[in-house]
């Protein structure tokens, strides 16, 4: 095995039943008769106090077998284990309080999920509603909300770090840059959803879970803890394919648990497919994270010290295995830059957002876009070409293995080979000159550039760097990072590989029966790959599992290991079938032969069955050579050291990339022109599979750069609730990206191969931003560049018109307001009496079950609001104030129901026109939340004004049947219509928005 | 993601459907690509007591030439447009804005018709519809009646038919050869619905441009007699009177920024 790629163009064996529709996911596995469907019943809004509960409805609906509480949760369960030490209880359902918009509060058991659902709609449930929490900034605030009361405040963990002299740096240095930035929140969201078959055994008080969950394993002991449960007592199971995960599947072990309980309770096996809703509102996200970061620079463009201020945002709950983000890339916060002067203050804080975990770059993105946004800073205000900038800081080729300033160990790389390669094979000169050619032309067309070191097979102790050293040595190291492979051969002499990987479609298959092959002499095609993992049977350990990269490098090492292990005990038993010595056997195309006659020769399949057969004829020690188990993990993956400095990584690749974007300043559209990006990512195992990871990392990072967006409304309620709301985008959006390799193999693992599978999803959201500062010629870039952002940092004033500008009203800051005003037949007391008349507004108020005043000004109406073919039943609250009979009277509201809930203010005024005519002035201001704002919020604004509108038109109209007929205001040149608005109201309503 | 409980009734005819709608109104509702009823149901934001399927009903998916107009039955689907003979010449504007409304998938199941009934401020038929003076047939147990485009489009998801009603069928006119049209959109990616959509059209009676988007309907304004130096000022007007808005995609600032590129766009090639 010496050359830098291995079977690089063989075709992948996964495929074939994937693209003629028999892949065997979750949803396709058969499951027991008795299985029952569950539903999860969620918070609508972000942040309350569950007042009331009311879950006997559900229960009574025929087909439902139980509903789940966070009674019977905290019966059954322990809170799940975190690796940092606050007082902030996480369950897997809201505990008397809810702390973001999804958050499960109950789970429904039912025959089937129809049932199961309706029951869920039968749910009631009061809040009483605290201040949310919807940002960084908010959450450090000292007189914001409090998620946990306990904890004090919403910081959890505030922990700095020093490695080298950075204060001696800052004070010597010629210059000082630095950027101020905000990764937002997005997730990699992948095709199949969280998919969960549950079932527990009373007789052994064992609980069995079939899940697309992906790892890491050290989560299986974090399950069987809240279950109360040995490790032995919790079957986890994963099925043969899973659609596609990104890390985002790790974080369904609350679902897990919860299922688990609901299996109990209800006595049956139950199963959970999320819908994709669920999953963007609640499932997981990236953190989003508020970095500070100030570079000391020489007038060269040297960077001397680095001193970094992160604040993390990890949602709700820290949830294991938070705060992985904000450590994963403590060994490489220097990135590819020879810097030993590192100043680090890392705190997290919890907002009322989805909770937070593993998800493609994990730590990476956030990182780079601080340190890469800086780099081409510094060349900004220096004057200096960024590629230089890059140039004069990296690492050099002869320091390697260079242990970084906080610990982390480089294996190999010659960075400034690669940058100049990609400079030359990407064609950068030609791009400067197409980015001037551009510009004379008027094109706002900018390059990027970026460099970034890619972390890969984490060490599963870097977490604990979030430990003092004292509470570490209290605690006990933790370290390493196993990975387990097993190559057996049958009775047949056929060989099959099974690992403890959980693929979510990457080809694990394909590349283990190469590697595998190439050990035995044999094609790919004659070996089995089996990837599913069961806990009671395989042989896995913490960090089994498929994240972090780790595949090519340690997963596919540690069977190279055991086929080595195989192919030397088969050759023993080959040499004394043959009557040779070992060292004179060959193997080669499934055969062993005499290396001076290759006549002279045995089957591979006669030598491998042989253990089976007569295993009496093999000597020497030990059993036959039937199966080999390896358990590797890497020395080199030491625990966090009393000063703080941790190899939070086993590899390093290197990426350079750069880019050129034109940005249309009419539409504030970003066009990619070219993106180059080249890695070194080792020895490349499977050429095909390599650049499948790099076209994928860099798709999903286009996605985050660009469009999408975990938006939350400043009420706390989520707004991206479906893939129109969350914009990922397709192949219509995302260019070819040019992919070019160097290769330095790592001196580390078995076959010298490194992670690539993160690589671009940490490289390309800051080079487009790079290259979008440089269009554009501004200091800060606000992600995603979408165009609203791109159109705020241009920040290009808008023409003057004659048309005066709208008045933005009362309620402008509220995302749904508006007003209008209407002209009626009545007098201003008249109408007044009816505003506050139950009987009046139970008549008037389309879609009205009942109106009860439960005190002078408070009133409760039971309201069906439709909305073309939108329509759901609402409990509204309206309390009156400020009244000034007849003239007007203000008024707040609230409304819940099975679509969501919204709350309100209004004013009403009522202008005497005449004697007989009365005009009735509205304005009002709402938020909505719950599913209609997740899945409808484009258009929330429209349907509110149709219900307002509805509402007074019939007003009008009552009191119009009462007095004689009115016409529309003068000046309109249409006669109202019957039934729905006319459009002389509706101008007028217009008229009267803002 | 399961519908609530309903009836599925599939009419056999035209007055199956009518039926339905009389006796059951606000509480049925019509199924023909499923291309947003489906969604809506499955997030049980629309709860019918009734869908009534008219996928079946003969003649329904008819798509043809009568003499000045494209006639489109209830049931024909949106890819149908493209086999439409010289399309380009006879119907410039759906031409141009078919590619825009969704994506071949969701075009191949999703009606022409469907898209008009659901009335999404966004979409682009509803726009086509009211750019080129098209008109709609409802039918209902009470007999038919047409409306003009201009009078149909009420609100978001809001038309002038009764509960009772559906739409037959719509008509597009044919484009004189002297007409001139254009269509421009921008959105998010490829196939999403618009965050602004202009079309402007030249004819023997002016010149008008019609804006999606941004207004709960389509908006047409007429410019008659503009030449192209007041390009500049009426397209800010236009914007400045329009009621633009922030939501999740765009900024109120940046659909005024595209109403002026994409009506000044599509201004400059009707005049040029």
């Amino acid at each position: 095995m010496n050359s830098d790629t291995l079977n690089s163009d063989s075709p992948r064996i996964e495929d074939g039943p994937l693209v003629t529709g028999r892949g065997r996911f979750m949803d396709d596995l058969p499951v027991s008769v008795r299985t029952a469907q569950m539903a999860v019943f969620r918070s609508s809004v972000a942040h309350a106090r569950i007042a009331r509960l009311n879950v006997d409805e559900a229960r009574l609906l025929p087909g439902v077998l139980a509903v789940i509480t966070s009674r019977e949760v905290m019966a059954h369960t322990a809170p799940l284990a975190v690796g940092i030490r606050v007082p902030v209880e996480c369950w897997p359902v809201a505990v008397d309080r809810v702390r973001y918009v999804g958050e499960p509060v109950a789970v429904v058991v039912a025959e089937s999920r129809y049932i199961a659902e309706d029951a869920v709609d039968l749910i009631e449930v009061d809040y009483e509603p605290y201040e949310p929490v919807m940002s960084i900034d908010h959450a450090l605030k000292a007189d914001a909300a409090i998620l946990h009361d306990k904890l004090g405040s919403n910081l959890c963990s505030d922990r700095s770090f020093c490695y080298g002299e950075p204060d001696a740096a800052f004070e010597q240095s010629d210059h000082t840059v630095s950027v101020d930035v905000l990764y937002p929140r997005n997730s990699c969201t992948p095709i199949e959803t969280y998919g969960i078959v549950a079932d527990y055994d009373a007789h052994t008080n064992t609980y069995e879970a079939l899940t697309n969950f992906q790892g890491p394993f050290s989560i299986h002991t974090v399950v069987a803890r809240a279950l109360k449960v040995a490790g032995t007592q919790l079957r986890l199971k994963t099925p043969p394919d899973s659609g596609g995960s990104f890390g985002v599947k790790q974080a369904q072990f609350p679902y897990v648990v919860l299922a688990c309980v609901a299996a109990r309770v209800a006595g049956v096996p139950v199963k959970w497919i999320e819908d994709r809703v669920e999953h963007l509102t609640a499932s997981v996200s990236a953190t989003s994270r508020q970095t500070t970061l100030r570079a000391a620079v020489s007038s060269e463009g040297r960077v001397l010290a680095l001193d970094w201020s992160q604040v993390e945002d990890v949602g709700a709950f820290i949830r294991a295995p938070e705060p992985a983000t904000l450590y994963r890339m403590m060994g490489n916060m220097c990135g590819a830059y020879d810097i030993q002067n590192l100043r680090i203050r890392n705190r997290i804080v919890m907002t009322n957002r989805t909770p937070t975990g593993l998800n493609r770059g994990f730590g990476g993105p956030q990182v780079y876009y601080a340190l890469e946004r800086l780099m081409q800073r510094i060349a900004v205000e220096l004057k200096l070409d960024p590629v230089d900038v890059i140039r004069t800081n990296l690492i050099r080729s002869e320091q390697f293995p260079y242990r970084t300033a906080s610990g982390g160990l480089y294996d190999s790389g010659d960075y400034q080979l690669s940058v100049d390669e990609a400079l030359r094979q990407g064609g950068f000169g030609e791009l400067v000159t197409r980015r001037n050619a551009a510009r004379r032309e008027g094109k706002r067309y900018g390059i990027g550039t970026t460099a970034c070191v890619e972390p890969s097979v984490s060490n599963m102790g870097y977490i604990t760097a979030v430990l003092t050293p004292e509470e570490r040595a209290k605690a006990g190291p933790k370290n390493g990072a196993i990975s387990t492979a097993t190559v057996s051969v049958d009775p047949s002499g056929s060989v099959a590989v099974h690992v403890a990987s959980v693929p979510q479609g990457q080809g694990h298959r394909t590349v283990l029966a190469n590697v595998v092959g190439d050990e035995l002499g044999l094609d790919a095609a004659e070996i089995t790959v089996v990837t599913e993992l069961d806990t009671t049977r395989d042989g896995w350990s913490i960090a089994s599992g498929n994240y972090s990269s780790r595949f090519a490098a340690a997963v596919c090492g540690a069977a190279s290991i055991a086929a080595d292990r195989l192919r030397l005990r088969l050759t023993e038993v080959a040499a004394s079938q043959l009557n040779v010595r070992v060292d004179e056997v060959r193997l080669i195309k499934g055969a062993f032969s005499c290396a001076d006659d290759a006549t002279r020769a045995i089957s591979f399949k006669r030598v491998a069955s042989t253990g089976h057969w007569a295993p009496g004829t093999i000597t020497g020690d030990g059993p036959p050579p039937l199966r080999e188990t390896v358990f590797w993990t890497p020395p080199e993956l030491a625990a966090p050291d009393a000063d703080d400095r941790v190899n939070s990584s086993l590899c390093h690749g290197f990426i350079f990339d750069f880019c050129g974007v034109e940005v249309d300043v009419d539409t504030g559209q970003v066009t990619i022109d070219k993106y180059v990006t080249m890695h070194d990512c080792g020895r490349v195992l499977h050429q095909g599979m390599v650049d499948g990871q790099i076209t994928g990392g860099f798709a999903h990072a286009v996605g985050a750069a660009i469009y999408e967006e975990l938006a939350y409304a400043q009420d706390g309620s989520f707004v991206a609730g479906t893939f129109a709301d969350y914009p990922v985008p397709t192949s219509m959006e995302i260019p070819d990206p040019v992919i070019l390799h160097t290769c330095t193999p790592s001196p580390f693992t078995p076959l010298g191969a490194k992670g690539v599978g993160e690589g671009n999803t940490m490289s390309t959201p800051v080079c487009l931003a790079n290259a979008v500062a440089d269009a554009l010629d501004v200091d800060d870039v606000q992600l995603p560049l979408s165009p609203t952002n791109i159109l705020k940092m241009m920040n290009v004033a808008e023409p003057e018109t004659s048309t005066p500008a709208a008045s933005p009203g009362a309620f402008a800051s509220r995302p749904i307001h508006g007003g209008g005003s209407v002209t009626v037949n009545a007098t201003p007391l008249k109408i007044w009496l009816m505003l506050l008349d139950p009987q009046t507004l139970r008549e008037i108020v389309p879609g009205c079950h009942s109106v009860d005043r439960v005190s002078g000004t408070d009133f409760v109406a039971h309201v069906r609001f439709g909305v073309g073919p939108v329509s759901g039943d609402y409990k509204v609250e309206i309390g009156l104030f400020d009244l000034d009979e007849p003239h007007s009277a203000s008024l707040v509201g609230n409304a819940t129901g099975a679509l969501g809930n919204g709350s309100g203010e209004g004013r009403i005024e009522l202008k005497p026109v005449d004697k007989t005519q009365t005009e009735i002035v509205w304005e009002y201001g709402a938020h909505a939340g719950g599913r209609v704002a997740s899945v409808g919020s484009r258009l929330l604004n429209g349907a509110t004004r149709i219900v307002m509108n509805r509402f007074f038109e019939a007003l009008g109209r009552q009191a119009q049947d009462e007095g004689s007929p009115s016409g529309a205001e003068p000046g309109s040149d249409n006669e109202p219509e019957t039934g729905l608005i006319g459009r002389a109201l509706d101008r007028l309503l217009k008229r009267g928005d803002s | 993601m399961k519908p609530a409980k309903f009836d599925y009734i599939c009419a056999a005819t035209v007055e199956d459907v009518a039926e339905v709608l009389g006796e059951h109104g606000a509480d049925a509702r019509v199924l023909a690509g499923g291309q947003s009823l489906m969604p809506m149901l499955s997030m049980r934001l629309s709860r019918p007591q009734v869908v009534v399927d008219i996928t079946r009903v003969p003649h329904l998916d008819g798509m043809r030439i009568e003499d000045d107009h494209l006639f489109v039955g209830a049931v024909a689907r949106q890819q149908s447009l493209a086999g439409v003979a010289d399309l380009a010449t006879r119907f410039p504007l759906l031409s141009q804005a078919l590619p825009w409304i969704g994506h071949y998938q969701t075009r191949v199941r999703g009606t022409v018709v469907g898209s008009l009934a659901h009335a999404d401020p966004s979409a682009e038929l509803p726009l086509c519809l009211v750019a080129m003076n098209g008109e709609i047939n409802l039918r209902s147990p009470r007999g038919s009646r047409r409306v003009r485009a201009e009078d149909f489009f009420k609100g978001t998801m809001l038309t002038d038919m009764a509960d009772d009603e559906f739409i037959q069928s719509a008509r597009f006119p044919v484009a004189k050869p002297t007409d001139r049209f254009a269509f421009r959109e921008v959105g998010r990616r490829h196939g999403d619905f618009a965050i602004v959509a202009a079309a402007a059209v030249r004819d023997d009676t002016g010149i008008h441009v019609t804006v999606g988007g941004v207004n709960d309907v389509p908006f047409r304004r007429r410019f008659d007699g503009l030449e192209v130096h007041d390009i500049g000022d009426a397209v800010s007007e236009l914007a400045a009177e329009l009621d633009t808005r922030s939501d999740l995609h765009a900024s109120a600032a940046l659909r005024r920024q595209l109403v002026r590129s994409l009506a000044s766009d599509t201004l400059k090639e009707v005049l040029s």
